[in-house]
């Protein structure tokens, strides 16, 4: 799997290049009828079939920064793309633009916070990134205004089967879908790596009106709280009890027949599964399902926590797991 | 109101209409010329006309509001997320039903302040005493619908799920009407409108009408201390001019009011802030449908007793008919 190669290359919403260079690059070795780069940047592989059209979709992007103004000291404001925490930001280094300029995300020393600002989450207005440069002429040689930023993070395999990078989400889709396209299916495949994802799943909205599915998967990386101080009813998904399969998110009911089959394939084949334990967040299915005349949509997830930060973790199991229900997901349309 | 009564007290939350579309589809199809269920739901039933007419979609709702279940603790109670719009306080002590049967009462964590109840703080004891016993009857993902008695309220009704059951009755009775007009009208029950006009999305794709009109409910102006707002209960059926989704289309609008006049229609025009419906989904699909609002006065919405007026049924059913009869001019 090609997890550690895709989490390292940088595609913040709307600039998903690299991560669609590396992608259009491994699929030339594969056996594939068509391969389409829409208008949004959206890759769409097309493996031939006699049976339904079935789309299956992991999305390009993933959440950084917009470099928004520099200022006078040389230091870069910056606008978020998609959903950070703040309080994930401070002191966490950035590579931006094209060279990859290295920059720390900065804000007040804590000796100069007054009173309750000290206890206080950090407002992403405060915060700036710091690329060491001494003006803003300095500053200007380096980085321009629009450029993308993402977290510098390795890629780390530690403790029990576990993995640390930024941007599992959804480079751990990205990378299943790699591995589906290995091998052979008798439905009509469409494998779609989707643009924008985080910013309003908008990559999926012109994929799915190309490809008009009769279904469509979405493989995802979710959010996961199973450690203390959660509540129990509060814990998202938990590590190592497999992919999560989404009944309702904000974005879509999941389709009863999708579910269903995702359910009696893992149950036959003896793949750990769990069900979503909220109905919060949204994925590329609320789009793909209101596309055309409608598409019956499911989607299932690999459980990250610290996800949106430079430092998600996942498990190897539920990643493993996950291509395992994907695929038997597709093998069983005839 | 015996059919009402029947919409109103079956269950079928946003995802889960079946028994709706099952009730709908014994009481219109034998007047109907074909009828089919798309992707996402959503009941399609055409009357052919009869040539030279227009292409009409009418789409009424048959989902509700509810809750699902999102965890199972270790001592039987279920926690649970809203399906639609829920005011937490409409829930506190209220039941509800599952689609086997399971009934539930809805609390609250004891330390909560009730000034700071939200649904995380909610949880259903459907009187089980552990994880296992309650995995019996009921599974994460699984949905209820409020409990409620359907009650005459002299020139009222009042039920759970009047949004959009009322809107389905009264297109069901447009139905059964049985014209056979030179339009060529498609009633859709449609699916998921809780949750963003979802069904409607899909369904107005599918149909690619010339004109769309959804009938559902809309709020009043007439409770004590209500916000500012023209639409009376009994005061005869609404013909939207906007809500959060729509400006109806002008052309609409009038041909509405054109009907209403010439059949002795009672109506009312309406402006609603905070609220949508399908219609709102339908108008942007393809590239774009002249569409307006047919909307019943309705008071306690997304509650066990909204409430809405016999009369303006009436006046509802009747507008539904005069529209479909409309003979379309060439220019507009």
């Amino acid at each position: 799997m090609l997890l550690k190669e895709l989490t390292a290359l940088a595609g913040v919403s709307g600039c998903e290049d690299e991560v669609r260079d590396f992608i259009l690059e491994k699929i030339k070795d594969l056996k594939t009828d068509e391969v389409i780069c829409d208008s949004m940047g959206n890759i769409i592989v097309h493996k031939k079939g006699k049976g339904p059209k079935v789309m299956v979709a992991a999305h390009m992007d993933e959440v950084g920064f917009l470099i928004s103004q520099i200022t006078n000291e040389g230091y870069l404001k910056f606008k978020t793309v998609g959903g950070i925490d703040s309080a994930v930001l401070v002191s966490k280094r950035v590579l931006i633009g094209k060279d990859k300029i290295p920059g720390v995300l900065g804000m007040k020393a804590v000796h100069l916070q007054q009173g309750q600002a000290r206890n206080n989450k950090a407002n992403i207005k405060d915060l700036y990134i710091d690329i060491g440069a001494k003006s803003k002429e300095e500053a200007e040689g380096k980085v321009k205004l629009g450029d993308f930023a993402v977290f510098d993070s390795d890629y780390v395999e530690f403790g029990h089967g576990k993995i640390k990078a930024k941007a599992l989400d959804d480079r751990v889709g990205c990378a299943i879908l790699l591995e589906i396209l290995k091998e052979d299916y008798d439905c009509d495949l469409y494998v779609a790596f989707t643009t924008q994802e985080e910013v309003g799943t908008r990559g999926a909205i012109i994929a799915a009106n190309r490809v008009n599915a009769d279904f469509a998967l979405v493989i995802e990386g979710t959010t996961c709280s199973d450690i203390h101080p959660a509540k129990e009813h509060q814990k998202v998904s938990f590590h190592d009890r497999g992919p999560v399969i989404t009944i309702m998110d904000g974005s879509a009911i999941m389709d009863k027949e999708v579910v269903g089959r995702l359910m009696d394939v893992a149950k036959r084949q003896d793949i750990k599964y769990q069900l979503k334990r909220t109905t919060a967040g949204g994925t590329d299915a609320g789009s793909i399902q209101r596309s055309n005349g409608g598409v019956k949509v499911g989607v299932i997830a690999v459980p990250c926590r610290y996800i949106h930060s430079p430092s998600s973790v996942a498990s190897k199991f539920d990643i493993s797991e996950c291509l395992r229900l994907a695929r038997a997901f597709l093998k069983s349309f005839n | 109101m015996e059919l009402l009564k029947k919409l109103c007290l079956a269950n079928g939350t946003s995802g889960e209409e079946e028994n709706i579309r099952d009730i709908i589809i014994e009481e219109v199809k034998d007047y109907v010329d074909e009828y089919k269920t798309d992707p996402l739901g959503n009941l399609i039933c055409v009357k052919k006309g009869t040539g030279g007419g227009k292409k009409i979609m009418y789409a009424a709702h048959m989902d509700e509001i509810g809750v699902i279940v999102t965890v199972i603790d270790d001592k039987g109670f279920l926690r649970f997320s809203n399906i639609g719009g829920i005011n937490p306080y409409n829930m506190v002590h209220r039941k509800v039903r599952f689609k086997n049967g399971t009934v539930g009462v809805v609390s609250f964590d004891a330390d909560t302040k009730m000034g700071e109840l939200n649904l995380s703080k909610m949880f259903i004891d459907i009187g089980a005493k552990s994880k296992e016993e309650a995995e019996k009857y009921v599974q994460i993902g699984d949905s209820a619908s409020l409990v409620s008695e359907f009650v005459d309220l002299n020139n009222h009704v009042s039920c759970k799920a009047m949004d959009d059951r009322a809107g389905c009755y009264c297109l069901i009775e447009a139905v059964k009407k049985n014209l056979r007009t030179e339009n060529d009208i498609y009633y859709v029950f449609t699916t998921q409108e809780e949750l963003g006009l979802r069904g409607a999305t899909t369904a107005g794709f599918n149909v690619d009408p010339d004109f769309a009109i959804a009938i559902d409910v809309t709020r009043t102006g007439d409770i004590p201390e209500a916000k500012r707002m023209a639409v009376m209960m009994d005061n005869g059926v609404c013909i939207k001019i906007k809500d959060d989704g729509i400006i109806s289309h002008p052309y609409v609008v009038n041909y509405m009011k054109e009907c209403a006049k010439k059949d002795n229609i009672k109506y009312q025009l309406e402006v609603l802030e905070g609220g949508r419906t399908d219609s709102g989904a339908i108008h942007l699909t393809r590239s774009g449908v002249k569409a307006g609002v047919i909307s019943i006065p309705s008071r306690y919405i997304h509650s066990p007793s909204e409430t809405v007026s016999k009369k303006d049924l009436e006046e509802c059913i009747k507008l539904i008919v005069a529209t479909e009869k409309y003979q379309f001019k060439e220019a507009f």
